[in-house]
């Protein structure tokens, strides 16, 4: 097994329903979780869509998916980063997405917020210090 | 393919999973279990019932690093273990009890 542990982000960047790179990367996510490396999300422009709390696909012929990114968590993925001004552009705050937590082990099974909102500047770090960017 | 029990027919597809969720009934998974050469005890259908709770809150079937740590908190830390596991599955928890369960093959199964 190597040893190296690399940082993975995934960045998500359209509407969850109308196109299927959203689903798309909610599985590559999960398949790459089985490799205990580094993984992280990025929600911008219309990719906030994605985490919005109380979607209804009844109208449509797409699965209803967005109850999967609950399970993101029990895969040890923790770190979902939201552009701040992606959602003020939007008209949207925290509050109209879903809550996400993970339980942390060694801390008692505390459970702890999965979503990191960082403003555009900071997202920008973060991009900066992976190793490898998937973009959907 | 396909199940015939209850004189219905459940359609599978070609790896033996039930092509329809929604007409899962615990007939199917006793079918797939006699084709396996298994009798599904109790133990068998916590975890079954289990996946199939997963599946409804989550919409996938989960892998089997997630099921096993669920399983162990949900059903207790000695359940919570590839041996037990493997040890009521022999084709493997993730593939063969997600087919008994009417489940997709888990995502990340190769």
């Amino acid at each position: 097994m190597s040893e190296t542990i690399k940082k993975f982000m995934y960045l998500n960047r359209r509407a969850p329903y109308g196109t299927i790179y959203a689903w798309e990367s909610l599985e590559v996510v999960l398949i790459g979780a089985a490799f205990d490396q580094d993984v992280s999300l990025a929600f911008i422009g219309d990719g906030v869509y994605q985490l919005l709390e109380g979607q209804d696909t009844s109208e449509s012929d797409m699965k209803n998916f967005s109850t999967t990114y609950k399970a993101l968590g029990d895969y040890d993925v923790t770190k979902l980063y939201v552009e701040k001004e992606s959602l003020e552009e939007r008209g949207l705050t925290l509050d109209d997405l879903m809550p996400l937590t993970w339980e942390d082990e060694d801390d008692d099974w505390a459970e702890k917020d999965s979503i990191r909102l960082v403003s555009r500047a900071e997202l920008a770090d973060v991009l900066d210090d992976q190793d490898i960017v998937y973009s959907f | 393919m396909a199940i015939e029990a209850n004189g219905k027919v459940f359609e599978t597809d070609e790896e033996g999973y039930l092509v329809t969720l929604a007409d899962w009934e615990p007939v199917v998974a006793e079918e797939m279990a006699k084709e396996d050469d298994l009798e599904l005890t109790d133990e068998h259908w916590d975890i079954i019932n289990f996946l199939r709770e997963y599946y409804e809150e989550y919409q996938i079937a989960p892998a089997v690093r997630v099921l096993t740590k669920a399983v162990g908190k949900k059903l207790g830390k000695e359940k919570g273990n590839s041996k037990y596991l493997y040890g009521l599955f022999p084709y493997g928890p993730g593939k063969q009890a997600c087919r008994f369960a009417g489940l997709p093959k888990p995502t990340g199964c190769i």
